[in-house]
């Protein structure tokens, strides 16, 4: 009982780190701070990972977009071309209304279809195997062909970012 | 248990996807509309993720789908902040509103 008491804080604690961490992410003024929010945001949902018994997944979250994603942004920000007036002020006065209007309309309207939803459990939900071993092996199996078409799409994107960057800079576009 | 149940997870997600769309529209700079995407897509991992644990018999397939959507994210985030880098270089501004030779 004490043990479950405990998880309990637990959760709550990454669900707070979430509804904190994604708050801070779309609010601040200061980009530095919202990437600082969203990296928060990602270790809660980590967290989250781990309560869904996954907890290779809640290591992947961490290392990729705590550890690469997050990074990547922070080098978008100082490395790159933000003006500093637009990075310390990086929320506008516009569209105010209609973006809370519309956020909060999702917000209802999802809520409402889900929880008016019935749900059929399957059979043996969250029974089965969920070992790395036999994640490794369907990956390899029965999914061999999203893992290959995945890791196309991971390399022509890093071929993709390069040239980019790179034709910018040396035919002088203006 | 509030973390044995399927719709504490999906609400959380929704929470997600409203908080990423009231950043696209707030941000004034394309790293900030970055961001936010990233918190749309992390509230469909999560998505799949509960479905994945509550619905689904083959634990596998939703870890996958997860696994691909990461990937996916870290590839959309690569592109994006090169882009971000060569529009600057041709607009001397990261501000959307100023990007808008295409409005007719």
């Amino acid at each position: 009982m004490a043990y479950g008491t405990f998880t309990e804080v637990f959760f709550y604690l990454f669900v707070i780190l979430i509804v904190f961490g994604a708050l801070v992410a779309v609010t601040s003024p200061i980009l530095m701070k919202a990437v600082m929010g969203l990296a928060m945001a990602m270790f809660g949902i980590a967290g989250l990972y781990l309560y869904l018994n996954s907890p290779f997944l809640a290591l992947m979250q961490i290392l990729i977009y705590v550890g690469a994603v997050c990074i990547m942004i922070v080098f978008g920000i100082m490395v790159g071309y933000t003006p500093k007036q637009l990075a310390e002020y990086a929320i506008g006065p516009k569209n105010t209304i209609l973006a809370i209007v519309t956020s909060l309309l999702t917000l209802g309207v999802l809520t409402l279809a889900l929880v008016k939803t019935q749900w059929v459990q399957g059979v043996d939900a969250g029974l089965g195997d969920y070992s790395l071993a036999h994640l490794g092996e369907t990956l390899m199996t029965r999914y061999g062909l999203a893992f290959e078409l995945i890791s196309v799409v991971l390399m022509i994107a890093m071929i993709g970012a390069v040239a980019i960057t790179w034709n910018g800079k040396h035919r002088g576009i203006k | 248990m509030i973390s044995y149940t399927l719709h504490t997870y999906l609400i959380i997600a929704v929470f997600l996807l409203a908080l990423g769309l009231y950043g696209i529209m707030q941000h004034r700079s394309m790293i900030g509309m970055l961001i936010s995407i990233e918190l749309i897509l992390n509230g469909a991992g999560l998505n799949f993720m509960a479905f994945n644990r509550f619905l689904v018999p083959d634990p596998t397939t939703g870890q996958i789908f997860t696994l691909f959507i990461m990937g996916l994210a870290a590839a959309e985030a690569a592109i994006a902040v090169s882009l971000i880098f060569a529009v600057y270089r041709k607009y001397k501004s990261s501000d959307p509103e100023q990007i808008s030779d295409l409005r007719g």
